[in-house]
């Protein structure tokens, strides 16, 4: 539902991750991680992400997911696991205070360009 | 050729939530952001809630209904102060960002303010995920709404400090079971305070307004 507002956010922060000084730079992917409690549905993200970057450094640039397993700990009895459903009540001990160590992330990692960096170098046309 | 970035995609949401926690420290106000499904009740809550509370309490209330001003009027009788917020591109319409409830708080005023209460878009979903710069969390569920939403929406329930079943008076007249709905809450975080009452009859209020009142002292001082 706030997919597109976080693409927009994406957008921005990837554009403005690319060298200045590069000829032509072509995004080909962004590396993403995403937590599985998250609340971003992934194809409503690339769908989003697809019509915003139209005409942009970053058409046909493809989002590359890596998505984080939510992992807990228990503040009581110091144990760590992961969750995979949506409950998170302590196996080990009675009522633990529990934490989420990770699981709900939103990160861009990195980009892969195309083109190598060419500082100034005289664009030269392939026939 | 790789480029390293590194970056939460929502930090610019975050650092708005920073300042704004920032902002309300100096005007020493405690700030409630209350969330649910749309109908679930937030604005009967809030209503029964400010009833009793002011004016010893004194309270300011950001409205993020989307497209009338109806909660907005109805709470307006209670005394407190109350603007009604429209959200913005950023926020979209589903959930309030940071800067947008900053704007609203600074139109209220906060001077003379010790709880600010925020009623969040109607959605179980987005605003889960966006820090407004708040003190606590409180999301409300109505029993009519069935007993496995906290199991669907978990990110809610996690996020959440305090959870409000409304609605209670309803249970004579419905194949719910209210114990379950409540596990299944403790399920999702075992420690989340549940307050089971109705915001029509006034049920069950004394326990919640105990929570909120403590709550507001402890960081203001003020309240009690
Ligand atoms: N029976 C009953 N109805 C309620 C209760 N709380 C709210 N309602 C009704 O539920 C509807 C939605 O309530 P409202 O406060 O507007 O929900 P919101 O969308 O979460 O702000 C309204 O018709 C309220 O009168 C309650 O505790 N019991
Ligand atoms: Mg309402
Ligand atoms: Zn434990």
């Amino acid at each position: 539902m706030h997919e597109m507002g976080i693409a927009q956010q994406l957008v921005k922060i990837a554009l403005d991750a690319i060298p200045k000084d590069l000829k032509n730079p072509r995004v080909e992917i962004i590396h993403l991680k995403i937590g599985k409690l998250a609340s971003v549905v992934e194809h409503s993200l690339t769908f989003c992400f697809e019509i915003i970057t139209k005409d942009t450094l970053l058409e046909n640039a493809r989002l590359e997911i890596d998505s984080v397993p939510v992992r807990v700990h228990c503040r009581s009895c110091d144990q760590s696991w992961e969750v995979t459903g949506p409950v998170f009540k302590c196996p080990f001990c009675e009522d633990g205070d529990v934490e989420m160590i990770s699981g709900r992330e939103i990160e861009i990692i990195s980009l892969e360009l195309e083109e190598t960096p060419c500082v100034d170098q005289p664009q030269i046309d392939k026939q | 050729m790789e480029i390293k970035i590194q970056k939460r995609v929502l930090e610019v949401n975050e650092t708005e939530a920073e300042k704004n926690r920032k902002f309300f420290r100096e005007k020493n106000v405690f700030v409630l952001n209350m969330m649910s499904s749309p109908g679930s009740g937030k604005t009967e809550t809030l209503f029964k809630t400010l009833m009793r509370l002011m004016p010893k309490v004194r309270v300011g209330v950001i409205v993020g209904d989307i497209c009338t001003t109806n909660d907005a009027d109805r709470l307006v009788k209670t005394g407190a102060r109350v603007i009604q917020i429209n959200t913005d591109q950023f926020g979209g319409d589903c959930h309030l960002s940071a800067p947008l409830v900053m704007d609203s708080a600074r139109k209220i005023g906060c001077e003379d303010i010790d709880l600010l209460i925020v009623e969040n878009i109607g959605n179980l979903v987005c605003p889960a995920e966006f820090d407004i710069g708040e003190d606590s969390r409180a999301v409300v569920l109505s029993v009519t709404e069935g007993e496995d939403k906290p199991l669907k929406y978990p990110l809610m329930f996690r996020v959440a400090d305090v959870a409000i079943l409304n609605k209670i008076d309803l249970l004579p007249y419905l194949d719910v079971d209210r114990d379950l709905a409540v596990d299944n809450m403790k399920k999702v975080h075992p420690r989340l305070p549940v307050f089971e009452m109705s915001a029509k009859t006034e049920a069950g209020y004394e326990p919640w307004l105990e929570w909120l009142k403590i709550k507001v002292f402890e960081k203001t001082g003020k309240g009690l």
